[in-house]
């Protein structure tokens, strides 16, 4: 059987490139080999556009348009776009432009921080459940059932409520507010990504790889921080990404409820409860802010959408 | 040939390993005797089911500990008991002293990382070494299992790989810290022919090279024939015969044995119509707690009433030839 058949001849079958001659190396490190990959993914990549294009808007915008955020004008009241007020002004002639820009800062912050602290705490109670498994993971668990039979909008309204003026004593009320609100909007959005990480750890644990190894000497926490983990993320980040959508739209409901950042503090949530009542008369103003939350909560998922691609070294592309 | 003489490397004396199942307790290994030698390869055959596989894993104590516990027995490694060892000492042998691969090469590497980067974790993972030098350990190995352009190939992810070179990476792997016993389970069994005889020809060539004993376990009686100094068959979870490859095949002992050598297709008889291939009747046995006596005695042709009564034990009935049937 052996011996018969000799190693046939091994040579490189694209190349044809013997053995003995030393190719040059052809580094492609993982990150542009995922850089790469996200490139073909075109609905990702012009959202990924938009996205940056409203973050460098957000930031950079109020050094370059410098009209104050609160500045008065009943002369130029709930006026259309003009080239003095590009996106209009309110019913108190404040300009819309400067309020979109300083609202969108505090919305994509409350996201972005919202969904980091909501995967980080989701990923290590689901690790951890996933690892343990019997009594922790049943703990775990039941913890997580709890907060999600938790009638989530009554209760956050009731923490904010208590919670509020005290912080704000603290942490001044614009901090005070944002932290309230991240941990708020991050403490109720764990589970999901909870419960997601454990699954995807049940199914990975016993995978061949992880056998190998664990059978090769690696030791529990490479097991799950090597072996494991790097391949549950995948559906982690788009879990992720759909986390920061929904905790802008978190947020826009908070403020549009009147209970997220004081009413002086505008952000696009913020702008659209105050534009509600004008919407016969001035519907741009709604409009902008909607428009705003709309667009980045949709290129967010799309990037989501091509995260999931391009992290994926399975796919062929 | 007979590495008994020496001390033995691994020396696994009445192992017994049981599942509990919510249906009752699974004898999958029950009672196993065994030892290789330093630089020796042992095969390990016998059918689905038989407990070869569960032994190895007990081995290296890869078994999921419950529902898996090691009943009795002990585990000499260079006369040191594994048994007892814990989860830390278990891992300072794994791969240092005792390797493992798999059968299923497709699955058994990690699709994010590149192949390099898992060599050489394993590499630093047992042995102080650098970034650097574990990765030029990686490529050296590549080589070593005659992967073309190594230091090319050493950046390539799994999927880029065939299957048989997927095995060769995995060879690779567990290689790559030197151990003294490769245990094989099934290596070739996932992949074609061809593949198959280039496998088993460099897992010689590799033990020759680093002098290590090999555990071969297959079901393939070609590939044992091929590879092994020594075979063990076993049954049921227990060893039933144990010889020299040469004394195997010339002289089978147990019914069992002589049945599997019966049921290997065979060229030379193929063009006679009349001999048909012989299979063995029937099915192995549960493991779910089985009756007492000797456990192929419900499908071997020379059984008596002796067979159900007590299980025959493992004798050595000529030198180096042991068996365990009661008609010897």
């Amino acid at each position: 059987m052996a011996g018969s058949t000799r190693a046939s001849p091994i040579v490189e079958p694209a190349t044809g490139v013997p053995i003995a001659v030393a190719a040059p190396r052809r580094h492609v490190t993982p990150g542009r080999e995922a850089w790469r990959r996200f490139r073909r993914h075109r609905l990702a990549v012009l959202s990924a556009g938009i996205l940056m294009t409203m973050i460098v808007a957000v930031v950079f915008g109020p050094l370059i348009w410098r009209v104050p955020i609160n500045e008065i004008d009943f002369a130029a009241m709930l006026e259309s776009p003009s080239w003095a007020h590009p996106l209009g002004t309110d019913d108190l002639g404040q300009d819309l432009l400067a309020r979109m820009m300083y609202g969108g800062r505090i919305s994509l912050a409350v996201g972005l921080a919202a969904m980091t602290m909501a995967v980080v705490v989701g990923t290590l109670v689901g690790a951890v459940a996933g690892v343990s498994r019997g009594r922790v993971d049943a703990g775990l668990m039941w913890l997580t059932d709890l907060f999600l039979s938790l009638p989530q909008l009554p209760l956050l309204l009731l923490i904010i409520y208590l919670f509020r003026d005290s912080l704000k004593e603290v942490a001044g009320p614009e901090m005070g507010t944002f932290v309230l609100i991240v941990v708020v909007i991050g403490g109720f959005r764990w589970m999901p990504v909870a419960r997601l990480v454990r699954a995807q750890f049940f199914s990975l644990r016993e995978r061949d790889f992880v056998e190998a190894a664990r059978a090769l000497g690696a030791s529990t926490l490479r097991q799950v921080v090597r072996h494991i983990l790097p391949n549950a993320l995948g559906p982690v980040i788009v879990a992720g990404t759909i986390d920061v959508a929904a905790a802008i739209i978190a947020e826009s409901t908070l403020s549009f409820l009147g209970l997220g950042f004081p009413p002086d503090i505008p952000t696009w949530g913020r702008i659209l409860y105050d534009a509600k009542d004008y919407l016969d008369v001035a519907p741009h103003w709604a409009l902008f802010a909607g428009g705003a939350i709309f667009l980045a909560v949709l290129s967010i998922n799309y990037i989501g959408d091509g995260l999931r691609d391009a992290l994926d070294p399975r796919r062929v592309m | 040939m007979d590495a008994r003489t020496a001390e033995p490397l691994l020396e696994i004396s009445g192992l017994k390993t049981y599942f509990k199942t919510d249906d009752g307790t699974v004898r999958a290994v029950d009672g196993v005797d065994l030892a290789i030698g330093r630089g020796e390869v042992l095969g390990v055959v016998g059918e689905s089911g038989c407990g070869k596989s569960v032994t190895a894993h007990t081995v290296l104590k890869l078994i999921q500990m419950p529902p898996g516990k090691i009943n009795d027995g002990r585990i000499l490694w260079q006369g040191r008991d594994l048994v007892p060892l814990d989860l830390e000492e278990m891992r300072k042998i794994r791969s240092k002293e005792i390797a493992i691969i798999f059968q299923e090469p497709m699955t058994s590497l990690n699709p994010v990382y590149t192949v390099g980067e898992q060599i050489a974790e394993v590499v630093r993972e047992h042995e102080h070494a650098s970034r650097r030098e574990a990765l030029d350990r990686a490529v050296e190995m590549l080589r070593l299992v005659q992967i073309p352009t190594p230091e090319r190939r050493v950046h390539d992810y799994p999927h880029q790989f065939s299957g048989g070179m997927r095995q060769r990476v995995m060879i690779a792997m567990a290689l790559s810290c030197n151990p003294k016993l490769l245990i094989a389970d099934e290596p070739t069994t996932a992949l074609d022919v061809t593949i198959q005889a280039q496998i088993l020809d460099l897992l010689g060539e590799m033990k020759e090279r680093f002098g290590m004993a090999i555990m071969l376990i297959t079901h393939d009686m070609g590939v044992v024939a091929e590879t092994a100094q020594r075979v063990v068959v076993m049954y049921a979870g227990r060893v039933v015969e144990e010889a020299s490859v040469e004394e195997l095949f010339d002289r089978p002992l147990h019914p069992y044995t002589q049945g599997l050598i019966r049921s290997i297709p065979r060229v030379d008889r193929a063009a006679d119509q009349r001999a048909r291939l012989e299979a063995i009747s029937g099915t192995v046995p549960s493991l779910l707690d089985p009756p007492p006596g000797c456990r192929f005695a419900a499908r071997c042709k020379f059984a008596t009433a002796a067979c159900t009564q007590a299980a025959p034990d493992l004798r050595e009935v000529e030198p180096g030839h042991k068996v365990a049937c009661i008609l010897y």
